[in-house]
Parts: C-alpha cells; structure tokens; sequence
C-alpha cells in the first residue's frame, strides 16, 4: 500500500486546482464557473485526502466529509441562484450580470 | 513499474485529460459528461490512497447529486428555442499568465517543501471503523451542524428557484 511517492498526490492536485482556476477566469457560462469550482474542490480534498494518508491519521478524511457536504449544499443553492437569474434576464453570461456594479 | 504506478498513472491521466475538456469544450453538455470522468478518476485515486469509504461518497454524492443537478441546471437555463448551448471564453492572455505563475507557484511548493511522511511500515490503518468512531465522538457538534447546513440549504435552494405566484 502507498508505493506511490506521496509528491505525485500533491502535483496532481496541483494541476487539477490549476484547470479549475483557468475554468473560473477564460469561461463565461456561469454553470462552467460552477463546474470550474468543484474542480477546486475536489482538488483541495485530494490534498487532505494524501495527507491524511500518508501521515496515517483520519481527520484528514473527516475535513474531506464535511467539505463534501458543503458542496453539495452550495451547488443546490448556486444552481438555485443560476436558475432565478436566468429567468430575470434570460442569461447566464457572467459578464451581463452585473446589477451591482456601477 | 508496478501495479499501483500504472494504475496510479491510468487514473491521473483520466482525471486530467477531461478536467481539461471540461474547461476548454464549448458544448456545456460535454462539460458536465467531462466532469463525469473526472469524479471517476478523482474516486480511483481515493482508492489508491486507501480511503475507500470516501471514494464511494465521491461517486455517491458528487456523480449522483452534485452532476445530475448541474445537467437540471444546464437544461432549465437553455432557450429551447434558438439553440444557445454554446459559450466561448474570454480574457485569454491575461488568464494565461495569472494561471502560469499560479502552476509554478503550487508545483514548486508541492515539491519543495520537505513534508513529514511517516515511514511506509509504520502507517496505521485509516479504515471507515476508524473514520464512524470519530464522526460519532469527537466530531459529533460538527456531523450535527451539517444536517442542519443540508435542511437550510435544501429550504432555501427551494425557496429561491421557485417561481413567484403574482
């Protein structure tokens, strides 16, 4: 078990973070965004996941249920969110939702 | 090269290859199936790292929840009418840079950085039993916090999608 050098966890979930932070700047779909973001997420968990693993101890994969959970109860309420700007303006482009700028 | 490098390289490049799909197709049907495999990859790699019990949440709650309601959310903000299922990117250069130095930054801390490991035999077992008794002692407040997160969300994710009655 864990023949794998613990550094190529970490450099996976390096570039799994990368992807999802380009997703978030060069994509204008908001639901892509939201895709984009899980990406992050699961990357982060990845990391708490090595971690957890490679030290032996199961917080870690605690930290790893919770985050979880809070992102499923964001993705339900970001999609709700999504759903009520689509109907006001017909649009999910990020860059034409912009109400509170000035 | 033994079993678990080869399987640690099929599932990393599985994972990788359709991240990158995901961000770069136009099609946002395409995507959320790109994310499809790359939940499936990330809960492989789970396996690997001996966390079994979260690699069968991952597909659980992330295939399960998280993208069938992304693929509700990419029907219902479609017009049905002119097919509008295409979206195109924006800030090319500018985003180019900023991720560069952002991958040099992470991958040189990632190797860099002398992280503690503990010795390969002297690892101890990480398993779900291990994983129940602490949700249940010492992280009880925060398991019970997390159902209420859940009905709140649930409430309010209700709350705001529905359409108003005038």
């Amino acid at each position: 078990m864990l023949q794998v050098p613990m550094e190529y966890y970490l450099i996976l979930s390096a570039f799994m973070f990368t992807v999802g932070v380009a997703g978030v700047l060069i994509r204008r779909n908001a639901i892509v965004v939201f895709m984009s973001i899980e990406l992050m997420l699961n990357s982060a968990n990845l990391t708490f996941i090595t971690f957890s693993s490679y030290l032996g101890n199961s917080i870690g994969q605690i930290f790893v249920f919770f985050v979880m959970t809070v992102a499923a109860a964001e993705a339900a309420v970001g999609l709700a969110i999504i759903i009520a700007i689509f109907r006001n303006k017909l649009s999910v482009n990020i860059d034409e939702i912009n109400i509170f700028k000035w | 090269m033994n079993y678990y490098d080869i399987l640690f390289y099929l599932f990393a490049i599985i994972t990788l290859v359709s991240a990158g799909f995901v961000v770069t197709t136009r099609n946002v049907i395409y995507s959320a199936f790109f994310l499809l495999f790359t939940f499936f990859g990330v809960a492989g790699i789970y396996v690997l790292l001996a966390a079994d019990f979260l690699a069968v949440v991952q597909i659980m709650v992330y295939v399960g929840g998280i993208l069938i309601l992304l693929l509700f959310g990419v029907m219902l903000t479609n017009k049905i009418t002119n097919v509008d299922i295409r979206t195109g990117t924006s800030n090319l250069l500018p985003a180019s840079i900023a991720i560069g130095l952002l991958m040099g930054a992470l991958v040189s801390a990632m190797i860099y950085t002398g992280w503690k490991v503990q010795p390969a035999s002297e690892i101890p077992d990480t398993s779900i039993k291990n994983l129940g008794a602490l949700l249940i002692t010492d992280y009880l407040l925060i398991f019970e916090l997390l159902g209420i997160l859940l009905l709140i969300a649930l409430i309010g994710a209700a709350s705001i999608a529905r359409r108003d009655k005038e």
